[in-house]
């Protein structure tokens, strides 16, 4: 560990003032560090520890007592099951769709020089730099005003329904996708392609034979931000669903009226499922990493 | 391209046309979506802003360009109120995050990954439960206020929950990830022979600097916090500039200024951005957390989307947001350039 205080060693003029800098130095950090990940941990530990609960009354908002009740009839209260059915339909499309369209984009963005860059970056980083409330609100907006487009076919957009959801959830999933993948793609080694079509491969093939094993951890990994921004979405979802219910909006209305155990119980599972699938994604990113790119690099060196 | 060509050249011209058009074709369907549901949308609600009437008798457009300086000196309030909260928001999530994506960077170790495992976890979990979740930590006899009033240190009629120090703390809480990645990437990418350099070039402790830097920074951010509160100003001055001061004198180094600190400003303008514009446009902390006086513009603007149905002034405001926020970025991009940007973004 060097330390960045360690200039100070050689000076013995203020040894008391040096030794607690020193102290602070070694331990202070580790132990803010600690506790700031402590800290944001704490609320994700609560909504597990309530999950458990037993309230007395409709508000779960005090532990009274250790139970399983909600664990074991984790979709008991009606129209919980619709509303996480229709939030895991709605990430599944928003998520195939927007990874499909933002992988594209990042492979042009990086693969090829044409005119108008600085334009597609800019309309990439644009949703993203929209607060959600504004992105919403011109949806729900251009929805309503579709009706008056000859060309919009009636009931296609409005009234608003789980289509238009999706609609919304592609959209400000694209940019996020084209980001992870653009990350993924810089760096990637262009001679295995040159490589490919050398040695009579068509471009079609090469892409599915070796651009597209590469840049595959980039693309779950995307998918896997997608997925999780989608289901978690409420601001943009409660402006394009109309009547339809998914899981946050569920939990909003609920909370107006107190939350039940359930939603603890389903906010676990999902947290859990998340984190697995993380951890077993960056295993497998790993063993792809070590595969792949162990021998180049000790043929470029 | 003549018949007479020789075939070669046919297929490396066909080649090179299609290597030309490849990137439009890749780009096309997404762009198109984006111009669709994101560009048209913001030009649409632009249009609704000037329309006049109401959802019984119907809307007609009017070209009423009042209704913007009328919005604004009616919501001017709220505007003020939020980017106050966002700016504190921001600086405190800067003050939290960049020791914290330090201490990763620099001293993880072994810890690095389960450390950024842990910074990224809360989003595993819905925004709204983590926020529901902050009510009941916050409550009048929850896991903060609880033990402090029973051992008698607290009176029993001070509340954290539904004021704005709530709303800003949970602001906080929320947007803490989007601040600590960004720095953390800037900082990770420092050669840390950079820094040994400087000490060996005789970058010191910088003892007196650090007990400035510490103390005007701290001092700035207890007058913030003590006057949008609401709570009396000195002793919130006077905390901040001593515990600033304190930390600034033994852990600000001369190389930390000089070198450390400009190489992470790309993560330091890109997490501020990242923090500052969903806080800004927020509406869930204030209704969770807050009171009717702590209420943000994005508040009037979903009460005046989704319960008055008045769209006109909804989307005047809307449009006043985005506008805002947008000239901010861009002159930014301008500073910086859009490359660097959605580099660092995520």
């Amino acid at each position: 560990m060097t330390a960045v205080t360690a200039a100070g060693a050689a000076t013995t003029s203020r040894p008391t003032g040096q030794r607690l800098a020193r102290i602070l130095d070694r331990w202070l950090l580790p132990i803010y560090a600690g506790a700031a990940t402590a800290y944001l941990i704490l609320p994700v530990a609560v909504m597990i520890l309530f999950s458990f609960n037993d309230p007395t009354g409709r508000s779960n908002l005090n532990f009274r007592q250790f139970s399983l009740d909600a664990w074991l009839n984790p979709l008991g209260r009606p129209g919980l099951g619709d509303a996480v059915l229709n939030s895991l339909i709605i990430a599944a499309i928003a998520t195939l769709v927007s990874t499909i369209l933002g992988t594209m984009i990042a492979l042009a963005l990086v693969r090829y020089g044409f005119r108008g860059r600085n334009a597609t970056n800019l309309l990439i980083f644009l949703p993203m730099s929209t607060p959600e409330i504004v992105l919403g609100a011109s949806l729900l907006t251009s929805f309503i005003a579709s009706v008056q487009l000859p060309f919009v076919p009636e009931g296609l957009l409005y009234p608003l329904s789980i289509r238009t959801i999706v609609i919304a959830h592609i959209m400000f999933n694209i940019s996020y996708v084209v980001v992870t993948v653009k990350a993924r793609l810089t760096g990637f080694p262009r001679h295995l392609e040159e490589a490919a079509m050398d040695l009579g491969a068509t471009e079609w093939t090469t892409f599915w034979k070796v651009t597209f094993p590469l840049i595959l951890p980039g693309v779950v990994a995307a998918a896997l931000l997608a997925f999780s921004l989608s289901i978690d979405d409420f601001v943009v979802t409660s402006f394009t669903s109309g009547a339809t219910q998914t899981f946050p909006l569920y939990i909003y209305g609920a909370q107006l009226r107190g939350i039940p155990v359930q939603v603890n119980v389903i906010g676990t599972i999902i947290f859990v499922s998340a984190v697995l699938l993380v951890i077993l994604t960056t295993l497998w990113q790993r063993r792809v990493a070590a595969r792949d790119f162990a021998p180049l690099t000790t043929i470029e060196s | 391209m003549t018949a007479a060509s020789p075939p070669i050249a046919t297929r490396a011209s066909r080649r090179f046309s299609r290597r030309a058009i490849a990137p439009y074709v890749l780009l096309a369907p997404g762009l198109l979506w984006l111009a669709i549901f994101y560009i048209y949308p913001a030009i649409q609600m632009f249009l609704v802003s000037l329309w006049t009437g109401n959802i019984e008798s119907g809307y007609e457009m009017t070209f009423n360009f009042g209704i913007y300086p009328e919005a604004l000196s009616q919501y001017w309030p709220w505007i003020v109120r939020s980017v106050e909260y966002g700016g504190l928001a921001t600086l405190l999530a800067f003050a939290l995050g960049l020791p914290l994506a330090y201490a990763i960077a620099f001293r993880g170790g072994q810890y690095k990954n389960i450390l950024l495992f842990l910074v990224i976890a809360p989003f595993f979990t819905s925004f709204l439960l983590r926020t529901i979740s902050w009510k009941i930590i916050l409550a009048d006899d929850g896991l903060v206020l609880g033990p402090l009033k029973e051992a008698g240190l607290l009176d029993p009629s001070v509340r954290l929950l539904a004021t704005p120090a709530a709303v800003v703390a949970g602001i906080t809480y929320n947007f803490l990830p989007f601040m600590t990645l960004p720095l953390y990437v800037a900082l990770e990418k420092i050669d840390k022979r950079l820094i040994e350099a400087a000490e060996d070039l005789y970058a010191g402790p910088w003892r007196p600097g650090g007990t400035i830097v510490g103390g005007v920074g701290g001092g700035v951010m207890g007058l913030l916090i003590g006057a949008i509160m609401g709570y009396s100003i000195l002793p919130f001055v006077l905390v901040g500039a001593v515990g600033g001061a304190l930390i600034g004198t033994f852990l600000i180094s001369e190389a930390f200024i000089r070198v450390t600190l400009p190489l992470a400003l790309p993560g330091i303008f890109a997490g501020s951005l990242l923090t500052f514009i969903p806080a800004v446009g927020d509406f869930i902390n204030a209704e969770l957390l807050g009171n009717p006086q702590a209420q943000m513009i994005g508040n009037v603007i979903q009460a005046r989307y989704l319960k008055t149905v008045d769209y006109p002034t909804a989307s005047a405001l809307s449009f006043i947001l985005m506008a805002a926020i947008l000239i901010g970025v861009l002159v930014y991009t301008k500073l910086l350039g859009t490359e660097q940007l959605t580099g660092t973004g995520v």
